[in-house]
């Protein structure tokens, strides 16, 4: 059996981090799984937590009145979810629902903002894994507002 | 070589209709020289002048009696080679929905061009590369060029707004003609003729002409040599397509576009510009329907039209687009530059916006260093 | 004297040739792909994939459209239009039995045949997967000439996925397919992101494979970009056009992209030879 660290270097984010780092991080991480439909994480609660996906899919979804809930994003195995947990006021942003069995390796955010505040190396390194993916995401989302399948309609 | 004399001239253009040839030629008309289908040899500016700067264009008497005493008007063979608007097909749609394209008979010709300038004898073949030298031909221009008959007129004097000694366009014609005359005024009002081609030597011989003596040939040559060394403006064509693909973002684009009207005269006047559009006229029952051919300009709005909006929105992306078409993306296109140096773009600017400086501002303050575009063919 | 002309040339096809629809299927909201046949005898040469005719509709215009599925050779043409103006909207009113001109085969094609012993990753946004279509039946009628085959599609939600029976008929032919919307409600399981997200998961090997791309060029340009750092070279990656087109053999000037002309040209260019010119604004 695989422990969590070893199942933690195989998430892109994390790979090529030193094995005390690893363990660390992995110290504060435990497996869990989520059944279809399960939500992961629901808007506006405590944002303590967060994930890296090991197999099925999340949405993250945000409900507008009248029209339902709205998929903006899916995220499949290997990608990070949730990251609320890294600033104030530490509350999640949209809900996240599994679709099929998810399992997931869970990290306490509460944890290790604080093993970060203690070791400023390891804080860094974490933020600099971190950083790229709310980059590519901020990226990949301004060009959805683009709207550019939509098109500007008829001429 | 041979020398025609001033009064067979007339005869010379009765020959040409004799054989067939509309004859189309300089001739007068709302103020400026324009090239007309001529019915007499009395139609030629005789006397005639022109004095062109930067947007101006002036006709003045001249007391020679020159006939080709100008240099030339707005303008130009391709209004008969490639006319402004050209029907291309009439359809019809019946009851049963049907619907039927009549292809447009392929008028015009054969012509006799009587005064092509050196410039202008290089602007049609540059024309000829677009339109025939392709994989697909056009087939009214086609018709219109392939039996032209071609009488250069070599230039005496150099415009103002003149240029084509930089692009290696003239002022002497090369080839490309069937006869090429040199109007001598000193020492008896008469023509030196250059013979391009067979038939230009038969309708010669109909015509009749002596044999050019020496000092002939000494006269035509001083007048060509005096007229290069007369040009108003001067162009350095070295590097000057990988001077404009690596300027493709100078300031000067945004400073030329605060005086650019984009009204388009420079491309209606250019003797090589060939955009046009191809716009369809229904009528209200939606039963016919014609297609028609229309000279256009990449400085309208809608010449980069994709559904959405242009491509090319700013008065500054469009005098871009023709300056850079025309002295560079041209070379990579079709083997030449799309610049023959005539000058018409300089005169007929209503704003005296001037090629040749723009050229030369952007070659003074080249940015080497610039990352442009980058053409790999 | 003569004018120049080159052995091979061709009369400039000016007048469009009479097509009836046989068949009309909506694919969404406002897209529909029409099956058109000759009316008469005279039938316009055949089409490669990634070509495209100029439709004209009687009275509304006419307009550049991909060919979006290769006939047999009989004459017939498959196009998926989009009402977007006047004309396209008029094509897409067209009922079967109603006639349309056409103009073509017009254009270069996307190189499946240099594509051969590689692997091959087909990247479509929208309407994108349209002119690629011909290109993916190709890819799967020749399966054995290729490696690894994958098919990406970005939609703008999954209402607007373009020909999704075909998407299951292809994976069943055994090429990788692979789906993203930009947003999606109710039942959709699929992913919702950009496009370029399912580029890193594609399997494919960057150097030895070759990219066909079909979008809107914002989408492109970013696709481009991520299968760049994938390792494929940009002389193999090849993205469709558009620009404004009218005569569409290079003669009326109007789709001018620096010196090219893209009717002719294009409209499939491999990326090195136009990445450089998408970067400049206006040009």
């Amino acid at each position: 059996m695989r422990t969590i660290d070893q199942l933690l270097s195989e998430a892109p984010a994390f790979s090529g981090m030193s094995s005390d780092q690893l363990e660390l991080i992995a110290g504060c991480g435990l497996n869990r799984v989520f059944e279809d439909g399960e939500y992961v994480m629901r808007e506006g609660e405590p944002a303590d937590v967060f994930y890296v996906l090991r197999s099925g899919r999340v949405a993250l979804e945000v409900y507008m009145p009248g029209r339902g809930a709205l998929t903006i994003e899916t995220l499949d195995h290997g990608e990070l979810l949730g990251w609320s947990w890294l600033v104030p006021p530490y509350r999640v942003a949209f809900d996240a629902k599994a679709i099929g069995t998810v399992h997931a390796i869970a990290f306490d955010g509460a944890c290790l903002r604080g093993k970060s505040d203690q070791d400023t190396e390891l804080g860094y390194e974490l933020m600099k894994r971190i950083v790229p993916v709310l980059v590519e995401r901020l990226q990949a989302t301004r060009v959805q507002l683009l709207d550019v399948y939509g098109g500007p309609g008829p001429v | 070589m041979r020398v025609l004399e001033r009064k067979s001239l007339s005869p010379l253009l009765e020959a040409l209709r004799r054989r067939g040839y509309e004859v189309i030629g300089p001739t007068v008309r709302d103020g400026a020289i324009s090239y007309e289908p001529l019915s007499s040899a009395d139609q030629l500016p005789v006397g005639v002048t022109d004095e062109q700067e930067g947007g101006t264009y002036r006709l003045a008497e001249r007391d020679d009696g020159a006939v080709f005493g100008f240099n030339n008007g707005a303008n130009s063979w391709k209004n008969h080679l490639f006319p402004p608007e050209l029907s291309l097909w009439k359809g019809r749609r019946d009851e049963d929905g049907e619907i039927r394209f009549t292809e447009q008979e392929h008028r015009g010709g054969p012509y006799a061009f009587v005064g092509v300038r050196s410039c202008d004898l290089a602007a049609i073949s540059i024309q000829d590369r677009v339109f025939i030298g392709d994989a697909y031909v056009n087939g009214d221009y086609e018709s219109r060029r392939r039996d032209a008959f071609i009488v250069a007129v070599n230039c005496a004097e150099a415009g103002n707004t003149c240029f084509c000694a930089s692009m290696d366009t003239g002022p002497r014609a090369g080839d490309g003609f069937d006869l090429a005359l040199t109007e001598l005024l000193d020492g008896g009002h008469r023509f030196l003729v250059e013979v391009g081609s067979e038939r230009g030597e038969e309708v010669l011989a109909e015509v009749g002409s002596s044999p050019a003596e020496p000092r002939d040939v000494a006269a035509a040559d001083a007048v060509s040599e005096d007229c290069a060394s007369q040009m108003g403006r001067e162009l350095e064509t070295d590097g000057i397509k990988e001077l404009l693909y690596r300027n493709v973002e100078h300031p000067r684009w945004d400073e030329v576009s605060e005086r650019c009207l984009s009204c388009g005269n420079c491309t209606l006047v250019c003797p090589t510009c060939f955009c046009h559009s191809i716009d369809d006229a229904t009528d209200l029952a939606g039963t016919e329907s014609e297609r028609v051919r229309r000279w256009d300009s990449c400085f309208g709005l809608e010449h980069s039209y994709v559904h959405g909006g242009s491509v090319r929105q700013s008065g500054k992306a469009r005098y871009r687009q023709w300056m850079t078409h025309k002295l560079a993306t041209w070379i990579d296109q079709f083997g030449s530059s799309g610049c023959v140096g005539c000058g018409r773009c300089i005169t007929w600017c209503p704003v005296a916006i001037d090629i040749t400086e723009e050229a030369a501002v952007i070659r003074a303050t080249d940015r080497i260093e610039a990352v442009g575009i980058n053409a790999d063919d | 004297m003569t004018a120049a002309g080159t052995d091979s040339a061709v009369l400039e096809p000016t007048t469009p040739v009479a097509y009836r629809v046989a068949g009309k299927r909506k694919e969404m909201g406002d897209t529909w792909t029409l099956e058109l046949e000759p009316v008469g005898d005279q039938r316009l040469p055949g089409f490669l994939p990634g070509q495209f005719s100029m439709l004209y509709a009687f009275g509304s215009g006419e307009v550049p459209i991909s060919v979006s599925a290769i006939a047999g050779g009989s004459g017939e043409l498959t196009h998926t239009v989009r009402a977007v103006g006047a004309a396209t909207g008029a094509i897409c009113d067209a009922r079967p039995g109603d006639q349309l001109g056409v103009r073509g085969p017009f254009g270069s094609v996307w190189p499946l045949d240099a594509a051969e012993g590689g692997d091959v990753v087909v990247v479509a946004g929208g309407i994108g997967l349209a002119p690629l279509r011909p290109a993916i039946e190709q890819l799967i009628a020749e399966r054995d000439r290729y490696r690894a085959v994958t098919v990406l599609c970005g939609a703008r939600s999954p209402d607007e996925m373009l020909y999704p029976s075909e998407l299951q008929d292809w994976r069943e032919a055994g090429i990788a397919v692979e789906t993203t919307v930009d947003s999606a409600t109710g039942d959709w399981e699929g992913r919702v992101g950009l496009v370029t997200k399912l580029i890193p998961l594609a399997p494919f090997q960057g150097e030895r494979a070759t990219a066909f791309v079909c979008g809107p060029e914002i989408m492109m340009r970013f696709v481009a970009a991520e299968l760049r750092g994938r390792g494929i070279p940009p002389g193999r990656i090849h993205v469709s056009l558009e620009r404004n087109m009218q005569c569409a053999v290079g003669h009326c000037g109007h789709c001018q992209l620096a010196h090219l002309f893209v009717c002719r040209d294009g409209p499939v260019f491999a990326l090195d030879r136009v990445e450089p010119l998408l970067g400049v604004r206006e040009l």
